[in-house]
């Protein structure tokens, strides 16, 4: 029997939500967060998963389709309640899957069908907040947690948001890592780091002094306050992603995605 | 949603879509005489983050948004010029596609559609805008979701570049996909394979075996994608009207969960080859409607439900 130390996904589900519903490699679970039922949602390793590409912390075909069917459960169930539950997506995912037979079973349909849960969650009501605890890369991102109302994060060592891992970026674009480090002091979207994320108008609460690896309880409580309080900041008619562009910080870093949006409108309709 | 018989011309009277810049593609999915830019290089509105790198911009930023008409009903194209930075998506080319599609649901709900359609020619986000590269793509995800409830999002992969990385989700997301021979469609690029998983995973130089695993032909006999069409800049145009014709999907590929689950089920990963794997993906061959419980295409709303059980 390995006994190999739980992920970070693995950790904060279990501090928040109890024992997981559903098998690896997607854990699904209603747990009670500030006396409302929650839907907690979280990849997680599959040692013995069918496609060898996808046995870590990573969104392949299965992983795409089961984050689907779990968020996809939680709408369908409260369809015709006049509660949608609160859904919290624990982010703590390495890469898409890299193989041949992901691209050949279309892994990014897979994909696309978990982006596409996470926004009709969100259209129908439901409050989707990200909590990332640990990397939350490129095409995984996307799948869990990129489509959410509200995106917090844990700053702690091993959190990060970005497109490419950072050996990977430095070989198509011909850098070196230290390199790499460097341009992200000056040109904030290619840092690595939750301070630069949060610098783009995108994040949404740096949740500070917890141990991502070893939580106390105290640290868990502070963690679960922030997300009661992240939830009860959600508008109920807040359904689209416009808040990310409407806040101090996006104004100055996305300066350029505001003045596409206003010019757009104004030459929409013919003179 | 199965592939329609569009005839091309006879080869020596067509244009190639493929060989047109992305202004010009535009341009031929529009009515004749209907073609009208928005934010065109006269604007101006360029990367504020290639300078910093010593990079050239480019003044459209590699995205083209044209308003027309087609079929005589009011539309928009947001088209990716592959030439500019590979048809990488940064913070400006993003958003000019966001905005675009917001805007059109703007409209739709107000009881005006509007006909998008998106020609990807991608490899997905421009890494020297990274963060904010994949930030836009969601942007886009989220437009595409909310617009296709009222009207068909149609996306075109005509090729070379084909549609790749956060981009391929969103053509994934799209009502119908109108693909060429010459277009590729897949989340990671051959060469990112090979780099992450070792050359015996796949061998990026292996061209023959590439098409036959994420080219136009393989995506729609699997139907991952609903026309193949020949690189003819007039039948790609009438594959999309038809695709505007067929109206509004229900259930999309993005939402057949259990029908996914179930032919993934059926999938020996040990050996399971692009040929084999039509038997299992194909689209369903009826028209209007069938009998099968296992066609998650044609199902009923309410059938669609028991789908996230």
């Amino acid at each position: 029997m390995n006994e190999a130390p739980l992920t970070r996904g693995e950790r904060w589900m279990r501090a928040l939500a109890g024992e997981p519903a559903t098998p690896a490699p997607v854990w699904c679970a209603d747990a009670p967060l500030g006396g409302t039922r929650t839907r907690f949602i979280a990849v997680v390793p599959d040692e013995r998963n069918r496609f060898v590409r996808a046995r870590e912390n990573v969104v392949g075909l299965e992983q795409g389709w089961l984050l689907a069917r779990a968020v996809r459960q939680a709408i369908d169930e409260d369809a015709a309640s006049a509660r949608r539950r609160p859904i919290v997506a624990i982010v703590d995912v390495k890469s898409q899957a890299y193989g041949y037979r992901e691209e050949m079973l279309g892994i990014h349909l897979a994909c696309a069908a978990a982006v596409d849960a996470y926004a009709s969650a969100r259209l129908a009501g439901h409050r989707v907040v990200a909590l990332i605890v640990g990397p939350a890369m490129s095409g995984a991102f996307l799948a869990h947690g990129y489509q959410a109302n509200r995106i917090l994060a844990l700053d702690a060592p091993g959190t990060m948001v970005h497109a490419m891992g950072k050996d990977a970026a430095a070989r198509v674009t011909r850098r070196s890592v230290e390199a790499l480090d460097a341009l992200g002091e000056t040109v904030t979207p290619m840092s690595y780091s939750l301070s630069a994320f949060a610098k783009l108008g995108l994040l949404d609460r740096l949740i500070t002094d917890v141990d991502a690896d070893a939580p106390t309880a105290e640290q868990i409580e502070r963690v679960r306050d922030a997300l009661v309080e992240a939830i009860a900041g959600i508008d109920g008619s807040e359904r689209d992603l416009s808040r990310r562009l409407d806040n101090e910080a996006a104004r100055s870093t996305r300066a350029a995605s505001i003045e596409v949006r206003r010019r757009l409108a104004a030459q929409w309709d013919a003179a | 949603m199965t592939d329609q018989a569009i005839t091309a011309a006879p080869f020596v009277a067509r244009e190639s879509f493929i060989e047109l810049g992305a202004r010009e593609r535009a341009r031929a999915l529009l009515d004749p005489g209907t073609f009208r830019e928005l934010l065109g290089p006269f604007d101006r509105l360029t990367s504020p983050w290639l300078p910093l790198q010593g990079i050239v911009c480019q003044a459209d930023d590699g995205v083209v948004i044209a308003r027309g008409t087609i079929d005589g009903a009011p539309a928009v194209v947001a088209a990716i010029e592959s030439a500019f930075q590979g048809g990488s998506i940064g913070e400006v080319a993003g958003s000019k596609i966001a905005g675009a599609l917001e805007l059109a649901l703007r409209d739709c709900e107000n009881g005006r559609p509007v006909r998008p359609v998106i020609v990807f020619e991608t490899g997905g986000v421009r890494l020297q805008e990274a963060n904010l590269g994949l930030a836009v793509i969601a942007e886009i995800q989220s437009a595409i979701v909310s617009l296709r409830r009222h009207v068909p999002v149609v996306g075109v992969i005509a090729g070379m570049v084909g549609c790749f990385g956060g981009m391929s989700l969103a053509a994934a997301l799209c009502t119908r996909l109108v693909m060429t021979r010459q277009g590729r469609l897949g989340m990671n690029g051959p060469e990112v394979i090979e780099q992450e998983a070792g050359i015996d995973e796949l061998d990026a130089t292996d061209r023959l075996r590439i098409w036959q695993l994420i080219g136009g032909a393989q995506r729609v006999a699997s139907g991952f994608a609903d026309m193949l069409v020949e690189d003819d800049a007039s039948a790609i145009a009438t594959a999309v009207h038809v695709a505007f014709s067929q109206g509004v999907a229900s259930p999309h590929r993005s939402e057949a969960v259990q029908r996914y689950l179930d032919s993934l089920a059926r999938i020996d990963p040990a050996t399971v080859a692009p040929e084999a794997m039509r038997a299992v993906f194909r689209p369903c061959a009826q028209q209007d409607a069938c009998d099968d419980p296992a066609c998650g295409q044609h199902a009923a709303p309410q059938a669609n439900r028991e789908e996230s059980q």
